[in-house]
């Protein structure tokens, strides 16, 4: 296996480490206490459920992004 | 499938986060290479866990929102969003959409929805993958006649060997004319977009997801989009028009939010990986590569008409 390829396997793997234990913590804290709050308003005002659906999705992926993007920064040592 | 299950409130469905996360993730390596929902993927994936049908639709709009957010951040950073194209875009898939589901609802009413829908999904799925490969082998074929290229991946010229029908569309004088300089076109009938992206939206209104199997190669051959914008500024609509489905099905009782957040942290790094992946191949490759994706779409339907279960 070609050294680049190696470092490449290397951090992805890395990423990958990092980036469970984030959505695992995630899992366990934010989903946890959303959950019953979403599932109240789902039955309460279908509306109000609605758009927190598209806010929530939107919002959530926006993070992310940041979040993977900072991750592949910090373990590369550059920008992509 | 239990595997640390997690109860679900909204669709009352127990589901291992473990395989949403690993369904998100392959999904997202698909939409971020090739600009398609994946939901001949996500639909049956979720069907086959046993969620209803009503929710796995509207529960796979809202992960492609997030999905193609993350997906077209990446290709916008790599420059491969046509903003301007994707706003007039938006406009005609939301009309398309729903024509698409205004038939779906006359089929309905007629009883014979499932039948005719699987027939038509087949013919339009198979007729999409073989153009294709007829297409990019034409283009590679005619590539290695003018003597090849040597240069690689997104910086190898983005041949068609349909550039006579692009010209063609590209002459079409209805008024008004409009310019895409980042896609490089010089003029276009506002309407032939239109036109386009109303097709695509109807095929999403009828035939579920976001459609980009149907609008990422009408834009490629039709409008002349070079491939790695077509697939980057398709991402960058299906944000608009799935965030619109998202909320038409959200208020039917459709979507359950929370397997969608699951869903997309999987997609948020597949779907990174899969933008960067396209840098390494050249258009005709992507468009070859492209061709077993509606063949999935095919052999889940077949299947399911053939024996009657649902996957």
């Amino acid at each position: 296996m070609k050294s680049d390829t190696r470092k490449t396997l290397y951090s992805f793997l890395g990423e990958l480490v990092v980036y469970g234990l984030l959505v695992t913590a995630y899992f366990f804290l934010v989903l946890h206490f959303l959950g019953d709050w979403l599932a109240h308003l789902n039955k309460e005002n279908v509306k109000l459920y609605s758009l927190a659906c598209i806010g929530l999705i939107i919002g959530q992926a926006v993070v992310l992004e940041w979040v993977t993007t900072f991750i592949f920064r910090l373990l590369r040592g550059r920008s992509e | 499938m239990n595997f640390l299950a997690m109860h679900f409130p909204i669709s009352g469905t127990d589901i291992s986060p473990v395989y949403l996360v690993v369904i998100g993730f392959l999904i997202g390596i698909l939409g971020g290479f090739f600009g398609v929902g994946g939901s001949f993927i996500a639909g049956p994936a979720l069907r086959a866990i046993g969620m209803h049908w009503n929710f796995a639709v509207g529960t796979d709009l809202a992960h492609i929102v997030g999905k193609s957010v993350v997906a077209a951040k990446r290709h916008r950073a790599l420059g491969n969003v046509d903003l301007k194209l994707g706003l007039i875009m938006a406009l005609g898939t939301i009309g398309g959409a729903e024509v698409g589901a205004q038939l779906i609802q006359m089929l309905k009413r007629q009883g014979n929805v499932d039948f005719v829908v699987s027939i038509i999904s087949i013919a339009v799925y198979f007729s999409i993958s073989f153009f294709m490969v007829w297409e990019s082998w034409r283009t590679v074929r005619l590539q290695r006649k003018k003597g090849g290229t040597t240069e690689k991946g997104r910086h190898a010229k983005d041949e068609s060997s349909f550039a006579g029908l692009t010209r063609l569309v590209h002459r079409v004088p209805l008024w008004p004319m409009i310019s895409l300089p980042t896609s490089g076109v010089k003029a276009v009938s506002l309407w032939v977009i239109v036109v386009v992206s109303f097709i695509g939206g109807l095929f999403s209104g009828f035939l579920g997801g976001g459609a980009g199997y149907i609008r990422m190669p009408m834009m490629v051959y039709i409008l002349g989009i070079p491939t790695h914008l077509a697939v980057g500024t398709d991402l960058f609509e299906i944000i608009i028009s799935a965030s619109y489905g998202t909320f038409s099905h959200a208020i039917k009782g459709n979507v359950d939010i929370l397997v969608a957040l699951v869903m997309n942290t999987g997609a948020a790094v597949g779907a990174q990986i899969g933008a960067i992946l396209t840098q390494y191949f050249a258009g005709p490759k992507i468009r070859l590569l492209f061709v077993p994706i509606p063949l999935i779409g095919v052999a889940i339907v077949l299947y399911t008409l053939f024996t009657g279960h649902k996957l």
